[in-house]
């Protein structure tokens, strides 16, 4: 089927299977590959994206549900060159190690920071829960969270 | 000032950051342009003989290019026995003999997640269809299910061996020196298995061109990669690169290349195809090596003073269906069993055995972790049994400072440790009397929550394989810029950035001109990988001793140009200049000083081994609190001591300590691969494996220590299982100490609700009889 999609401010159509989930439209369309797939659940959250401005996991979601609808994912983040202050942050707090679930978790904390812009670290940590990082212990992305919201305040 | 021991954030960050990281399933190199796509069928059951494999209905699917089973690897040495009988030496997958694996499955499937066949398509979707369609036919066998029934030998996984037992290090009976002891307590401890759970699964692509084959793989070490990859398919080193590109994280369960990975690279040779395998997370959690999986008995005898003075641990080790670490794991276990404590007798063996559950292989710490659980809950149980404070019990039984290097009655010799001073500090930072006072207010009003306080002091081996070493080339070319090859590639460690800091440092060549490059074969031929937290003493040591051979050599070029005696030629390490001592008109930066050298660069191509492993060590303080209505736990606070030697990047280190922290809450309190009783995976997916979240942790406490070892020139030890190994006891021991007034004296991890409210029950109706 014909689907259209915005992603990251950029209009792409395509011919796709039917069953064609975002995340691999995301992939393998669009060529954007920072986007990642960790799980087959809905579990782990590496393929976090946001759908008009609000994180879903792009694994859980049909290329031809989101056609119409504008997606962000982090290769469109940074304007102008300059990263946004949650990537920011999570370079100064060493927010990511080996980086796999890094790009879905910025973008769960770009949508949590929008809807509650000063959480609490209790907040953070229950907003990040459906998000997984086998790295870092979550500690400092938790740190990069709120530091984060602490610039952007 | 030195740049080393500073707070420097990462380099590898922006990249990660903003385009992401580039992982096997990422690439697109114009070699895997139009690459298909290999999927594989595997054992949906734990144990059975395969009567018929039909594999037509698959090929009759669109997009399907080919179907392969074991039948197809006629370019390959036979495949070992079904029943195990001679079993060929030597292979890829050790142990041999009777316990020989083979990359596709015979007539025999072990584990549910056992790779039987593979289907090759042109697309991945169309991949998991015809996979659906491969017809196998299987005779169910009994299941062995857990070590427990594996030792009873009922039912045999390789019938030729005639046992379940592959390996065994028998532990000594002779119990006069428990006689001799006023107090004796014994436990049986389960130490549960685990899935290791790297964000990224395993990938691998692969191409053969040219009678040259490409593979690569997330793996932690390429050079490793391409021997095993030589053994299993007839090769030789030159016929074979293997390239590691960014790698979603390994601890421990990507050392080096499993079988899974070995048949997309033969099936790339066979059919000619660029192949791309991207297993599912279904597919990790049953396919990839799991972690653990333990059986201890520990005994246990002291005084009433606090002095213990026997120890025992028998440990029967699950290997899964195939013993592809032989005694390796329990064998650590078994060397780190006294832990931190100078104990006049120690008794220590093991049982291998084979189960029909997924193979077992190094998790974060490999068989130290389980070392660190059983004498740190035995401490527990002996302090709880003499009514004396667990953190003076464990005082009493350190071995001294002045011991060092101390050589334990297993076989370790411990090379340095102030281990009174890091139990000091961390009770200090954690305000363990007040803890105390805390919990004493609890337990006399009787509230719902008790709060619990699990201390654990620990020590571990690091770089075990110290002996085998690690590379460092390193290059500084007429542009002054420098590359470093090192043997030891990353997985989100952070090598780039120190390994850069370590080039600044010794040859004032700033990072942002210093280019790290690691896992490719073609590029880096020789070298060991990063596990077992060896990096830096071994491969930092080796990229820091080629910066001082290209320093030696750039005095003589500096010299050379400067007509001056190199005795008098100096560098000043801040502004990466050399010149005559005294005489700043002399100045040569290195772009002059490498332009003058033959070839335009200066070059110093070395390894460095140590003599021994190093033994970190460190004490933890863990605080929960338990609702003993619901038996819910919840960690409030953990602080740690991990002294790893002088630290190079704080940032780093740190991380390293809160990722392991993590992963030993995890198993402290949730995690656990289960298995039904005939042997089918309970844990397949996230949706039931119980992975940690940010929601169950709090924020960590961390306590600087450092005491240098002098088996390596930068004075460091690993740091990179420390906090799994400190952490996992101290909350099993809080979780413990949270009931103990009701009468609990033991609860197995994980802690979850269900097994903590079952025995506070227990208890209280013991109590009550």
């Amino acid at each position: 089927m014909k689907v259209d999609l915005t992603v990251n401010g950029k209009d792409i159509t395509a011919d796709v299977e039917d069953r064609m989930l975002l995340v691999h439209f995301l992939r393998d369309v669009a060529d954007l590959t920072a986007t990642n797939v960790g799980c087959d659940t809905t579990s782990c959250g590496a393929c976090t994206v946001l759908l008009d401005g609000e994180s879903v996991k792009s694994c859980t979601v049909l290329a031809a549900q989101a056609s119409g609808h504008d997606i962000t994912t982090i290769e469109g983040l940074a304007t102008n060159g300059e990263m946004h202050p949650v990537q920011r942050a999570f370079h100064q707090e060493h927010g990511l190690q080996c980086g796999f679930c890094t790009p879905g978790m910025v973008m769960a904390i770009v949508s949590l920071l929008k809807e509650n812009p000063h959480p609490t670290e209790e907040q953070v940590r229950s907003g990040l829960e459906g998000n997984l990082c086998r790295c870092t212990g979550y500690h400092n992305i938790v740190r990069a969270a709120l530091a984060a919201a602490e610039v952007s305040s | 000032m030195s740049i080393l021991g500073t707070r420097v954030i990462r380099t590898e960050d922006p990249r990660l950051l903003t385009a992401g990281g580039v992982y096997v399933d990422d690439l697109r190199t114009p070699e895997l342009d139009g690459a298909a796509r290999l999927t594989f069928v595997r054992s949906p059951v734990a144990h059975a003989r395969i009567t018929g494999i039909d594999t037509s209905e698959a090929m009759s699917e669109p997009g399907v290019i080919a179907v392969l089973t074991v039948r197809d690897m006629d370019d390959l040495a036979p495949p070992p026995p079904d029943d195990g009988a001679g079993g060929g030496e030597g292979g890829p997958l050790p142990l041999g003999g009777p316990w020989s694996e083979p990359l596709l499955a015979v007539d025999t499937v072990r584990f549910v997640g056992e790779p039987v066949a593979l289907v090759i398509t042109d697309s991945r979707y169309q991949g998991e269809d015809a996979a659906d369609l491969v017809s196998v036919d299987y005779e169910p066998l009994p299941a062995v299910v857990g070590p427990a029934a594996a030792v009873t030998d009922e039912a045999l996984l390789f019938p030729a061996a005639g046992t379940n037992v592959a390996v065994t290090n028998p532990v000594s009976t002779d119990d006069t020196p428990f006689g001799a002891c006023e107090v004796v307590v014994e436990q049986d401890i389960v130490n549960q298995r685990l899935a290791c759970l790297p964000m990224e699964g395993r990938a691998t692509a692969a191409t053969f061109e040219g009678g040259k084959l490409t593979v690569w793989h997330s793996s932690q070490n390429a050079q490793l990669c391409r021997l095993i990859l030589c053994g299993a398919l007839g090769m030789t080193p030159d016929q074979i690169r293997v390239v590691v590109p960014d790698v979603g994280g390994g601890f421990g369960a990507k050392v080096g290349i499993d079988r899974d990975a070995l048949v997309v690279a033969w099936a790339a040779r066979k059919t000619g195809r660029a192949l791309r395998w991207t297993e599912t997370r279904s597919e990790n959690l049953v396919g990839m090596t799991q972690g653990r999986a333990q059986l201890h008995h520990v005994k246990i005898g002291g005084n009433r003073d606090g002095k213990i003075l026997a120890y025992r641990i028998e440990i029967i080790q699950d290997t899964g269906a195939y013993p592809r670490t032989g005694g390796f794991l329990p064998g650590l276990t078994c060397l780190m069993a006294p832990g931190v404590y100078d104990i006049p007798e120690v008794q220590a063996g093991f049982r291998v055995v084979v189960t029909n559950a997924t193979p077992i292989h190094a998790y974060r710490g490999a068989g130290r972790p389980e070392a660190a659980a059983a004498i740190e809950r035995a401490v527990d149980l002996f302090a709880a049994e003499i009514g004396m404070d667990p953190a003076e019990v464990r005082r009493r039984n350190f071995v001294a400072p002045d011991k060092f290097p101390f050589q334990t009655k297993t076989g370790a010799l411990y090379d340095s440790g102030q281990y009174a001073e890091a139990l000091d500090k961390v009770l200090a930072a954690a305000g363990y009397e007040e803890l105390r006072k805390e919990q004493e207010r609890r337990r006399a009003s009787g509230d719902v929550r008790q709060l619990g306080i699990g201390v654990s002091t620990y020590v571990e081996i690091t770089a075990a394989d110290a002996a085998a070493g690690e590379t460092a080339k390193l290059e500084v070319s007429d542009d002054g810029t420098a590359t470093v090859y090192t043997g030891s590639s990353p997985h989100g460690q952070g090598h780039e950035t120190a390994w850069a800091m370590l080039v600044q440092d010794e040859l004032g060549i700033p990072m942002d001109k210093v280019t790290v490059i690691h896992g490719d074969t073609d590029l880096v031929p020789i070298g060991v990988g990063t596990h077992a937290s060896r990096s830096l003493q071994l491969g930092g040591s080796a990229v820091q001793k080629a910066a001082i051979e290209v320093k030696d050599e750039a005095r003589r070029q500096a010299a050379d140009i400067l007509e001056a005696a190199e005795a008098d030629v100096v560098l000043d390490t801040v502004t990466g200049l050399w010149q005559v001592r005294g005489d700043p008109d002399t100045s040569l930066n290195w772009a002059q000083v490498a332009g003058h050298a033959s070839g335009g660069s200066l070059i110093a191509d070395v390894s460095f081994a140590a003599d021994m492993p190093t033994f970190p060590f460190g004490a933890h303080v863990s605080v929960v609190e338990v609702d003993t209505e619901t038996g819910k736990v919840t960690l409030l606070r953990h602080v740690t001591v991990d002294d790893a030697g002088p630290v190079l990047n704080p940032v780093l280190a740190e991380g390293q300590r809160h990722g392991g922290i993590a992963q030993g809450a995890a198993q402290a309190l949730l995690e656990e691969v289960l298995y039904d009783a005939d042997g089918n995976p309970l844990t397949s997916t996230l949706a039931d494996y119980a992975a940690i979240t940010a929601a169950e942790l709090p924020s960590y406490e961390l306590v600087e220590s450092e005491t240098p070892t002098t088996l390596n020139p930068l004075g460091v030890k690993g740091i990179g299982e420390a906090g799994t190994i400190g952490s996992t006891p101290a909350i099993q021991n809080a979780v413990v100490d949270a009931v103990a007034h009701l009468g609990v004296r033991h609860i197995d991890m994980p802690t979850t609700p269900q097994r903590v409210w079952t025995a506070i029950n227990e208890a209280r109706k013991a109590s009550n009889q």
